[in-house]
């Protein structure tokens, strides 16, 4: 049967600020950021502020009222946010197609980014209150993901003989697809030597495991299907979108007791099961995959988690060249938040949308259907299918 | 780095927090008792101490004292500092813990006091308690 969301609703624009390192933003704020992206997002669109009648966002978003008195943005019908964090970036969308398709909205703005000067995210688990739950890990020193996602990483490692080399790949793979994007924030190669030599941050994750503390705003603007081909640019369907997490995940990498089967993973499995469902395709389907990289190893995981390879085999499935522009699946081809910018998994929505567009930098020929993740972190994950 | 020794993590970055479902653990850490708690009606370990058993939704637990010993299920290094306090206790060992006889529970802490090139997914530790500079943290060593 076919799902109600299924290619109803379309990205019909998206806009994004430059890509700052670490606090080159400055002196504009991280409300100017985003106002700045909702504007390009609007223009792209051929839409205007009053056209805005809608806010969807993940990790909690920004302030509505504050975006509307500083846009001019008359009226909003509907303003939410998914829960948990990073991974519900592509879940948003999802939430902005459940606005419209309920009638509740009818041009909804998604939008997110990031600030890092005041707070870097990589150690922001230290800024978080004291609770009797953070109680259970903060008192061992772990301070950052980066050091959580590492014990993930080493479990992976004892499991399946997964390898800092397969790591490596994952990270020299985006760096050679930033070089070929002239917004992405990493210009020079990035040789196996180099990554050898870099200070292992948490081992097994060295420098190029982790993705860049960056500064930057992303909007996308969501309409219905049949609006959508009224407008400017060709639209960007919403094939598929899920969100969620098994019981099983639930808090992860504060909780740790997660069995063994799913320990070391990126708990997308259940949400890409139901995004396959959803959307009436398979892996081998997918043209083009944009893979939220906060981590080399969660670039892995996430791979077989979304079955384009067997559970424990990405390893030597990113180092077959499976990944590359010219493999079988294309991931990150922007560069990645490893070697691009990191706008808290939007430009992984961006990248999907210019793919299914045709508009990409490293364009895959002929791409139709676009994969998205937003997060491995606590529940919410989420996943999203574009299609042209 | 084979000869460095892992040592005990920041103190800066912990402020214990308790609530009714979790002090009991603290309290026992604090008189070096290592417990876990049991559903009284299914026998089910779970930690974090939460209110409900998650496989039968009984508020009914058993303070269970523990061997103290474990497994390590994983670990990181953390040789580097990404906060200006960190410097004076690197390296540190942060692991998960597989507590023996608390059907298969983990606890998320650390190896210390041996060199870091020694710790193994896998292996056997044991409880040691660390009274310095705040509440009663365990940690875990090498077992013999
Ligand atoms: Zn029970």
């Amino acid at each position: 049967m076919r799902h109600a969301m299924r290619d109803r609703t379309a990205i019909v624009g998206v806009g994004s600020t430059p890509y700052y390192k670490r606090g080159q933003s400055a002196p504009q704020t991280l409300h100017e950021l985003v106002g700045k992206s909702i504007l390009a997002a609007l223009d792209d669109a051929g839409l205007g502020v009053a056209d805005v009648d809608g806010f969807a966002y993940f990790a909690g978003g920004f302030d509505t009222g504050l975006l509307m008195e500083t846009l001019g943005i008359p009226e909003v019908r509907f303003t939410a946010s998914l829960t948990g964090t990073g991974g519900g970036s592509a879940g948003a969308v999802g939430l902005a197609a459940a606005a419209i398709l309920s009638g509740q909205a009818e041009t909804v703005v998604v939008v997110g980014g990031n600030q890092q000067g005041a707070q870097r995210f990589g150690t922001i688990t230290s800024s978080y209150e004291a609770t009797p739950d953070n109680a259970f890990f903060a008192a061992s020193g772990l301070v950052g993901p980066g050091h959580m996602f590492a014990l993930l990483a080493r479990r992976h490692m004892h499991l399946y003989g997964t390898t800092r080399d397969h790591f490596a790949d994952v990270a020299l793979t985006m760096r050679r697809h930033a070089l070929g994007n002239p917004e992405a924030l990493m210009k020079k190669p990035l040789t196996r030597e180099d990554y050898h030599a870099a200070p292992l941050l948490a081992d097994p994750h060295c420098l190029f495991d982790f993705c860049l503390e960056s500064d930057g705003a992303i909007a996308v603007i969501v309409t219905r299907a049949e609006r959508a081909r009224d407008l400017r640019r060709k639209p960007v369907l919403v094939r598929a979108c899920t969100q969620g997490a098994s019981r099983d995940w639930g808090r992860s990498i504060y909780w740790m007791n997660m069995p063994d089967e799913s320990f070391a993973s990126s708990g997308h499995a259940p949400v890409a099961r139901r995004l396959y469902e959803q959307a009436d395709v398979t892996p081998a389907d997918i043209d083009v995959a944009q893979i939220y990289d906060h981590f080399t190893s969660q670039v892995i995981m996430q791979l077989e988690d979304y079955g384009f390879c067997a559970k424990g085999e990405g390893g030597p499935f990113v180092s077959s060249g499976a990944i590359a522009l010219d493999g079988s699946i294309p991931v990150n081809t922007d560069g990645g938040q490893l070697s691009c910018g990191y706008v808290w998994g939007m430009t992984h929505i961006r990248e999907a949308v210019e793919q299914i567009r045709g508009s990409a930098v490293n364009q895959v020929s002929g791409a139709e259907l676009a994969l998205v993740t937003g997060g491995p972190s606590v529940v919410p994950v989420s996943g999203l299918i574009l299609s042209s | 780095m084979t000869d460095l020794l892992a040592k005990r993590p920041p103190r800066a970055f912990f402020t214990l927090s308790t609530d009714a479902w979790t002090k009991p653990f603290w309290d026992a850490a604090a008189e070096h008792r290592l417990v876990a708690p049991r559903c009284v009606d299914c026998g089910h370990f779970r930690l974090p101490p939460t209110p409900f058993c998650p496989q039968c939704r009984s508020q009914k637990i058993d303070w269970v004292t523990l061997s103290g010993r474990g497994t390590v299920y994983s670990y990181t290094v953390v040789a580097r500092a990404v906060l200006p306090d960190m410097e004076a206790n690197l390296p540190y060992v942060p692991a998960i813990v597989e507590l023996e006889g608390a059907g298969g529970a983990r606890l998320i802490s650390n190896v210390v006091d041996v060199p870091v090139e020694a710790v193994r997914v896998g292996s056997a530790v044991r409880v040691v308690w660390d009274d310095e500079g705040g509440p009663t943290v365990p940690r875990f060593t090498l077992a013999d």
